[in-house]
């Protein structure tokens, strides 16, 4: 493969040399989970997290660090294009923000000390709890 | 009042250890508690998912867990994402959005049970 410099078409092939792949797959990756944050109302890390270990080879902890910057920026985005509609309610956002600063704190905190078993256990029942009391 | 601070801290502390903004907890939360609409808790719920992401991601980034490059290309690489998800938000109904919402805290359920199960995984195995 020498002669890939002739420009017969342009841009499609040019761009696609000029993109790293790598670029790309993040760009995949930020619009799955913007449109799911946007939907649902999350930050969309639960679709991040996975996807920076499965394909873009990150640890585990790398991936909620990273992760964790990323929903700021989608997050905050969803918020405007919400807001646009007037569907937010600051008040109320900020009664449930501000405390969960406070948590995410002892978080971070805990992920680095304990073996998260325990902990994951008791949030995957309060998820299967909330779940129900909401199709109810 | 109590249980909208409550759900608050325990969902900043799932974002603490899983690496999730907490809105999965966050829009119940704000629908049990203080009443709102689907629709407007998950509008709602984005504005503590910020501040989370961001005390969250500064004290990974302490912790050595933050690549910051690839963080900043997600975010501005999501705005066609959001729209879209905004735009779905509001064609489908109340119901609609209510039942997948549950579905989704029960995949994310069944992700916690599955990183239970498996303990030993590689998580050191990075580099690039």
């Amino acid at each position: 493969m020498t002669d890939h410099s002739r420009c017969g078409a342009p841009g499609v092939d040019d761009r696609a040399a000029l993109l790293p792949p790598q670029l790309l797959r993040l760009a995949v990756i930020a619009t799955a989970a913007g449109a799911f944050s946007a939907l649902f109302g999350v930050g969309g890390g639960t679709l991040i997290v996975p996807l920076l270990v499965l394909w873009m080879g990150y640890g585990e902890r790398e991936a909620t660090g990273t992760s964790l910057a990323a929903i700021v920026g989608i997050a905050a985005v969803g918020a405007v294009a919400h807001g646009l509609y007037g569907n937010v309610h600051l008040l109320e956002g900020l009664l449930i923000g501000v405390p969960a600063v406070g948590g995410v704190i002892a978080g971070t905190a805990l992920q680095q000390r304990v073996p998260e078993r325990a902990v994951s256990a008791v949030f995957a029942v309060l998820l299967v709890a909330s779940a129900v009391v909401l199709v109810l | 009042m109590i249980g909208a601070v409550s759900i608050g801290v325990a969902g900043g502390m799932l974002a603490g250890l899983v690496g999730v903004g907490g809105g999965v907890l966050f829009v119940p939360g704000l629908v049990v508690f203080l009443g709102l609409a689907q629709i407007d808790a998950g509008a709602t719920s984005l504005v503590a998912v910020v501040l989370v992401g961001a005390v969250g991601g500064w004290r990974q980034r302490s912790y050595g867990n933050l690549r910051l490059r690839d963080g900043v290309a997600l975010a501005l690489f999501s705005p066609v994402g959001v729209v879209a998800g905004v735009l779905v938000a509001h064609a489908v109904g109340e119901r609609a959005l209510e039942l997948s919402f549950a579905g989704v805290q029960l995949v994310m359920a069944a992700q916690l049970v599955r990183r239970i199960a498996s303990d030993d995984r590689p998580s050191e195995a990075s580099s690039g």
